[in-house]
């Protein structure tokens, strides 16, 4: 029977939940968060609310071919943070927040191996190094072997639950709210402490393969993660740091896929149309192939726009039996890359692979966008702490390091929950935010079928073309300046007004309604990120044309907070304080690369 | 990369809620139509994860390239085992490879 949406909202059934610890988003920091909770607390109350389902959810739902980050015997913590500040330039990096994780990574990684995950290791057992600090795991099992130790904790999960908006206690966090996508309820969640665990942004730019392909969604982040833990925040006055530091990455071609996987693992040099090796000829003074990860990123968008692409990972030195290594990290990571290359009988020993730059992503598990945290990973609304890609100020985190600090938020969220008492939901003033909340959630559904409004693929469509070409998009090789930047902003201010006419006939369609939403709210608090950073620090992840040097004077970290009142936002800088001995912009401490 | 559900095989996991395609989609994509089988509801939006074509228990997912990104005829077909996954990967001249990989458990045991 076709879906009939609701007339009225006191028609939409409500389910309340209380909890102790409250974790949104069932993904990699999420259910290493239960299961810390759980080890400390047996006793403790845990919810995980999950958009999709957990077992096969957000960005490691196809598998992961690597764990980037694991310190080798015979290096420290201190190492791993020197190395990770290396790459984003010499930072600046919250090193108080990087040395932390590093403390706890390898414990995590372990825990992974025990529950099941295999981790490739050498005739003697030893784990196999494929650079300097990652290592090969077959991680086509990845995403379920998690969820599975989280559901063992006994945590009540709610999947198909979308979260719209954190329940605030005054200025402390409470909870959260959200609708349901196959049973059309709305969910508030009353909880003492709150994880936002919910991946990063994907789609704020257009992918340069999005016109006219039935693979709009053609992007190495997963699609699905859209910023709604960001946006949640944004909106409550949450500080976020670092947004202007977006990820772009060095992908394959016509098809978004990891390019370390070959280019560090079977050590495949990048090379431009003339057969040039580019790091090697342009870039030695930065490390060559070991140079930082946006010059590794931006240098064949760099190639193409001096002329001298396409651009290639050279393969062709592998053996057939190499081949079918790569081929099988492919199938542990992005099956489909395999396909991929079938359906253009491309043999990679006799072809190299070709790569592009990545449309920009906010991922803070990556670079370090994210809610600014104090060390116990709580962000400036108390009650609410950030796990994984929603974290920001410490890059590199990749799978290992996003596990670490879901354990380290669960610390930092028991910690707190002792001292916490929570309202009752039938008090006067809970019970006015969530039926605002509740009209604000299912508003585009209550159009009628002959309300002439906007689609939320149009708006959606509409906001990416507009970042891609004004905000430093792929087609603009990622550069930006403060006149696009004002457009942006006045084009971003347009569609917010537009919200209003957003119709959706499904709940499916509700959810999408919902992530154009929440990425505009990121995509204009990043715009005011990228125009207070009047330089040009990571050439690729934050270039501005108008301002192409870096400025000594922008070593440090650019804040925004929005006033949740007025919707003004404020941009600001905090210091860069370094805790690791060491030259910023060396990985090592005897400056070898 | 869109899956296609072959009609044929599908059953719609019978008289379950939801079938698995359903359950494990991260976008929400795959559905039931109103023939009581599978069908992705907006074929742009897939991010060809494959986790529909993995967990349907009669095979009936084939994940294709977009014609605009790769040529028609190619297929990647998983046999999920407890332990690990068998792919057949057949390119446009019908050549076959087979790769079998672990899933889970300890590495080289």
């Amino acid at each position: 029977m076709a879906y009939q949406p609701p007339k009225d909202p006191q028609e939409i059934p409500v389910e309340e939940v209380s909890c102790g610890l409250l974790i949104i988003g069932g993904g990699n920091a999420g259910c290493f968060a239960a299961v810390e909770a759980r080890k400390l607390s047996p006793e403790m109350d845990i919810v995980i609310m999950e958009k999709a389902h957990i077992s096969r959810s957000g960005a490691t739902a196809a598998g992961m071919d690597a764990i980037n980050t694991y310190i080798p015997p015979g290096k420290t913590p201190e190492d791993l943070v020197r190395w990770s500040r290396s790459q984003v330039g010499g930072g600046p990096i919250r090193e108080d927040l990087a040395l932390t994780n590093a403390q706890e990574l390898n414990q995590a990684v372990d825990d992974l191996e025990d529950w099941g995950l295999p981790i490739v290791r050498d005739d003697e057992g030893n784990i196999k190094y494929r650079g300097g600090w990652d290592i090969s795991i077959r991680g086509e099992a990845l995403k379920p072997i998690m969820a599975e130790k989280a559901i063992e904790t006994g945590a009540r999960v709610y999947n198909r639950v979308v979260a719209t908006n954190l329940l605030m206690d005054g200025e402390k966090c409470v909870g959260a709210m959200g609708f349901g996508l196959r049973d059309g309820k709305f969910y508030v969640f009353r909880a003492k402490a709150t994880i936002v665990a919910t991946g990063g942004a994907c789609g704020l730019y257009k992918s340069y393969t999005a016109d006219s392909t039935t693979s709009h969604h053609q992007t190495w982040m997963c699609p699905f993660n859209v910023g709604t833990g960001y946006a949640m925040g944004i909106r409550q006055g949450a500080e976020m740091t670092s947004m202007e530091q977006r990820w772009v990455a060095t992908r394959t071609k016509d098809f978004c896929g990891p390019v370390d996987t070959i280019s560090v693992g079977y050590r495949s040099a990048m090379i431009n149309g003339r057969g040039e090796k580019i790091l090697e000829k342009h870039y030695a003074h930065l490390g060559g192939d070991k140079a930082p990860r946006y010059i590794r990123a931006n240098a064949p968008m760099d190639e193409w726009l001096a002329g001298r692409g396409p651009t290639f990972v050279d393969t062709t030195h592998l053996s057939d039996e190499e081949a079918k290594e790569l081929k099988i990290d492919y199938l542990c990571e992005r099956p489909s890359f395999v396909l991929f290359l079938a359906s253009r009988n491309h043999d990679v020993t006799k072809e190299p692979i070709e790569i592009y730059g990545s449309d920009p992503y906010i991922v803070g598990g990556h670079t370090q966008s994210g809610y600014w945290v104090d060390v116990e990973r709580m962000t400036t609304i108390p009650g609410l702490f950030a796990a994984g890609e929603t974290a920001g100020g410490n890059p590199n985190k990749f799978v290992g390091g996003c596990a670490a600090e879901g354990k380290l938020a669960t610390r930092g969220a028991l910690k707190y929950m002792q001292a916490v008492t929570l309202p009752p939901l039938d008090q006067a003033r809970m019970k006015a935010q969530i039926e605002a909340e509740k009209a604000r959630v299912f508003s585009p559904l209550m159009k009628g079928a002959e309300f002439d409004g906007v689609s939320p693929v149009e708006m959606e469509e509409r906001m990416q073309r507009l970042m891609d070409e004004y905000a430093g998009g792929t087609s603009q090789f990622y550069r930006t300046n403060e006149e696009r930047l004002d457009y942006a902003l006045r084009h971003l201010a347009m569609l917010k007004s537009q919200i209003g006419l957003l119709h959706a006939g499904d709940l499916h369609g509700l959810m999408l309604a919902h992530e154009v939403i929440d990425r505009l709210d990121v995509a204009e608090v990043l715009c005011h990120h990228l125009k207070h950073r009047r330089e040009t620090r990571w050439p690729g992840w934050q270039t501005r044309s108008d301002f192409p040097e870096a400025d000594p004077a922008l070593d440090c970290f650019v804040e925004t907070v929005r006033d949740p009142l007025t919707g003004e936002i404020k941009s600001f800088t905090r210091p860069y304080e370094q805790v690791v001995p060491g030259d910023r912009f060396k990985p090592t401490l005897d400056g070898k690369f | 990369m869109p899956p296609k559900v072959d009609l044929n095989k599908c059953d719609g996991c019978q008289a379950q809620d939801e079938p698995l395609c359903e359950q494990v989609c991260p976008g929400n994509l795959m559905t039931l139509g109103e023939n009581a089988k599978a069908y992705c509801r907006e074929l742009r939006d897939c991010w060809d994860c494959m986790s529909c074509t993995k967990v349907c228990p009669k095979g009936a997912i084939d994940t294709r390239v977009p014609y605009q990104l790769g040529y028609h005829g190619a297929s990647l077909t998983p046999m999920m085992g407890t332990n690990s996954v068998t792919w057949t990967c057949v390119d446009l001249n019908g050549n076959v490879e087979r790769f079998r990989v672990k899933t889970r458990g300890r590495y080289g045991e």
